[in-house]
């Protein structure tokens, strides 16, 4: 194994080096400092020249039937619903809204700077996460709630960010926050195997989840032109492209279907565009 | 598979351990002069792609070549996630937390320890070139290792104050009430990769991952696992819903499930001669308390196709008595579920999904039930001859006891090889069972009478040594036939009853002794009296 000491002898330099160059450095903050909390930006954005951007996200055709979840291994939670709980994948309001959409603007912010909003609440409560889907930005605090009093924990699985796995055995609220841009961090819960979340982190505050009717308003966006995209986790993403301009609302709409769940996007790959709403010519070409 | 276990490596371990000694001596004395540590990099590359690229990939993606029979599947070092580390959750490991898990490896799993194969310098470099493999940690500050108080002593009110944050904090929805893998959340566990995993049987603290010391335990409740769903409890700490004081004795009570220490493998098994009487009937009975137990590792079958790459049963415990006319066999194991279950039933088939080119015949999902053979040699052996350990073969065939979990009997068979084994017929069945299953684990009752009318029932003669092997299925876990776990042979000696004259022997050596004694002092006194009397008429 030794037929060669120079070969050991330099990886014997090479690993005292290591060893011993590699100290001091204090960690500072944990996972859950918040980047924004000792520096309160303003805005860079003129709301008096701002305009906004609003529309829906509409499902066609016959929506997948819901998909029932099994709560009897957790009566605590299945007793607070009246009819079978079903999962939050697929949730098409009655005038074929689809909601859990997470519509953000993708690009045209960029050289812009935003104050960090106050904490965003996770709720868990009737062994399900609400919001279903929830946007932050980067550095914003997260007040992960257990609502319920029965054992949660909290799995996060990013990509870009670092992860982490707290549990929550009773009622109490859990503070984190992610540092880095990224579009989608999925939450877990292993006790509950059904239980999941999806998180959208950005450096603006530019994002908004569809409500039932299939709703979104993106509100005080500077004048200019932008990609918005809408993410679906069973149905992936789509872009559009739309100009704001000041005082002005533009609308714009999205439609899934059906068929585009054979093809969902991966996590953490939300640039690839697979469906409809081509990049085409991107405007404002960074990334914000 | 153990590479530590590679017997003529040993003259080479020695070796290399003088030649890294003589090496560090000048490296001390040259260290000054090395230019940038990227020779590390290029060191640790040649270390790792010899050693570790086979299962890692050389990409560090955890794709290499053999890693698609592995469950759990090999690191995937380009994430920078690490389940064993001294740092908070979702932090990175330090350097001495990598080099940890690769001194010792993670128990349980295809990953073994290193520290007697590679030199510490070795180590040290793919330390450093595993890090080259992921930007976090190029872009991240050193990890701090969380700073613990010292564990406190044990004692019988912190197993108390334990179990009751054992509950509390619902370790048991998971681990199960007693600690075995066998919580209401266990079958429908995953890793972050999608893949089943299992929630550690407590019991078996030899196989922690990361160490079975009650600072390893309350390490690991702080740091939580990262990548599988064993969360951090340090939250709960902050946040004052439980104390540090509480963790510490949680950490006290799982370190109480395990014996003391790795149990030493013995290679004979004693059926103790039960003076008291008839040996127990039950599994359950307390007489089982005193009776010596023996651990038996298993191992899955991966000699004959199809093989087994993921096997549920790692060991069994084995206890045996004999009364002189009959012999009673306990065996006791971990087993997360009754199969079949039906809360199981997707396991199985997640389990094949994952593996890789299974061979051909493999299982494709869960198998009928639970199941348990013992073997011995069908005919008389002479010295260390033995069947082939898997069910004999044509020369030498083996005589099966076997219990299921899905139907009773036949218990008795002949083996001429794996899988092919012939029932006795039902007249001829003179093996009775007696099966208990509770908090995940199975303890399974044989008796048999030492000498039956059975032509085949090779006679179990009290004083001799008889080969004993056994092989152990999980059915929902998948297992069933060729696919299951295997131990190799040991011995069942049945130990002589102790002849009454051994007892009555010493009690009239003694009383001999005893009035011999007397006898000598009474004529010493009378001497004396003689003696006395004519000294004073001097």
């Amino acid at each position: 194994m030794f037929a060669k000491p120079t070969t050991g002898l330099a990886l014997l330099l090479a690993t005292f080096l290591a060893a011993g160059c590699g100290g001091g450095g204090d960690a500072g903050g944990g996972p859950g400092a918040a980047a924004g909390d000792d520096e309160p930006m303003t805005s860079s954005v003129d709301a008096s020249t701002a305009g906004n951007v609003s529309g829906t996200v509409s499902f066609t055709g016959t929506p997948p039937a819901p998909e029932p979840i099994d709560m009897t291994e957790e009566q605590v939670c299945a007793e607070q619903y009246s009819s079978r709980p079903t999962t939050q994948t697929v949730v098409v309001g009655d005038g074929g809204g689809l909601a859990n959409v997470f519509v953000h603007v993708r690009e045209g912010l960029s050289g812009h700077t935003f104050p960090t909003p106050s904490a965003a609440v996770l709720d868990q409560e009737g062994c399900r996460y609400h919001p279903h889907v929830l946007g932050l930005q980067t550095g914003q605090t997260m007040t992960i709630r257990n609502s319920d009093g029965v054992l949660h924990n909290i799995n996060a699985s990013p990509s870009e960010n670092r992860p982490f796995n707290v549990s929550q055995p009773v009622e109490m609220d859990t503070e984190r926050s992610f540092p880095v841009e990224e579009v989608m961090i999925p939450l877990r819960c292993d006790v509950h195997g059904w239980m999941a979340a999806y998180v959208g982190v950005l450096p603006h505050p530019y994002h908004s989840v569809t409500a039932t009717d299939g709703s979104f308003s993106l509100e005080t966006l500077p004048p200019g032109d932008y990609v918005v995209e809408a993410w679906h986790e069973r149905y992936g993403v789509q872009t559009q492209n739309v100009t704001v301009t000041t005082g002005g609302t533009a609308e714009i709409t999205f439609e899934f279907n059906e068929a585009m769940a054979g093809n969902p996007v991966p996590l953490a790959e939300p640039w690839v565009l697979t469906h409809q709403g081509e990049p085409g010519h991107a405007v404002g070409a960074d990334r914000p | 598979m153990d590479a530590r276990t590679a017997g003529p490596g040993a003259g080479t371990r020695r070796a290399a351990a003088l030649a890294a000694g003589l090496l560090c001596a000048a490296a001390l004395a040259l260290v000054a002069l090395a230019p940038t540590p990227a020779g590390a990099q290029v060191e640790g590359a040649a270390v790792y792609d010899r050693w570790c690229a086979g299962c890692h990939g050389v990409d560090g993606d955890g794709q290499g070549p053999a890693a698609g029979r592995m469950l759990p599947r090999p690191r995937d070092f380009t994430v920078g996630l690490y389940q064993i580390r001294s740092t908070g959750t979702g932090e990175l490991p330090t350097d001495e937390d990598i080099l940890r898990v690769i001194d010792e490896g993670m128990p349980g799993t295809a990953m073994p320890g290193w520290s007697e194969v590679l030199t510490r310098a070795e180590r040290n470099a793919l330390v450093e070139y595993l890090k080259t493999f992921s930007r976090f940690f190029a872009s991240s500050p050193e990890p701090e290792p969380l700073d613990f108080p010292r564990a406190p002593g044990s004692s019988e009110e912190k197993l108390v104050r334990g179990r009751e944050v054992f509950e509390l904090i619902e370790c048991n929805r998971c681990h199960g009430p007693a600690g075995r893998g066998d919580g209401t959340s266990s079958p429908t566990l995953e890793n972050d990769e999608g893949h089943p995993t299992v929630a550690a049987d407590l019991t078996e603290g030899w196989m922690f991952n990361g160490g079975g010391t009650v600072e390893d335990i309350y390490r690991r409740l702080r740091t939580g696992l990262d990548g599988t769903p064993m969360p951090s409890f340090s939250d709960l700490v902050d946040a004052e819903v439980i104390s540090s004081e509480d963790l510490w004795s949680l950490a006290h009570y799982v370190r109480s499930l395990s014996p003391g220490e790795r149990p030493p493998v013995r290679e004979v098994v004693t059926a103790r001669f039960a003076e008291e009487g008839p040996v127990p009937t039950t599994p359950d009975d307390d007489a089982w308390d005193e009776v010596e137990r023996y651990w038996v590792p298993m191992v899955g079958q991966i000699l004959l196709p199809p093989r087994w790459f993921n096997p549920r049963v790692d060991g069994l415990w084995v206890q045996a008595l004999h009364d002189g006319q009959e012999l009673a066999v306990l065996v006791t194991w971990s087993d997360p579920s009754r199969s079949p279950d039906p809360a199981w039933d997707e396991w199985a088939t997640k389990v094949m999904e994952v593996m890789d080119h299974p061979d051909a015949g493999s299982t494709a999902g869960a198998g009928p039930g639970d199941r348990l053979t013992v073997q011995f040699p069908a005919t008389a052996t002479e010295g260390m001859e033995r069947p082939f350990f898997l069910q004999g073969d044509a020369r030498r065939p083996a005589y099966l006891w076997t219990w299921r979990s899905w139907q009773a009997g036949p218990v008795e068979a002949e083996a001429r090889g794996l899988g092919a084994e012939q029932p006795q017929p039902a007249d001829g069945q003179d093996v009775t069972t007696a099966a208990v299953w509770e908090a995940g684990q199975w303890r399974v009752l044989f008796s048999r009478s030492l000498t039956t009318e059975g032509e085949d029932d090779p006679p179990f003669a009290v004083g001799t040594a008889i080969p004993m092997a056994f092989q152990a299925w999980d059915g929902d876990n998948g297992e069933q036939g060729a696919q299951g776990s295997v131990s190799t042979w040991y011995f069942l000696s049945l130990q002589q009853p102790t002849p009454m004259a051994a007892y009555v022997a010493p009690v009239v050596a003694l009383a001999l002794a005893f009035g011999l004694l007397l006898l000598m002092v009474r004529r010493a006194q009378r001497r004396e009296e003689g003696a006395q009397a004519p000294a004073s008429r001097v």
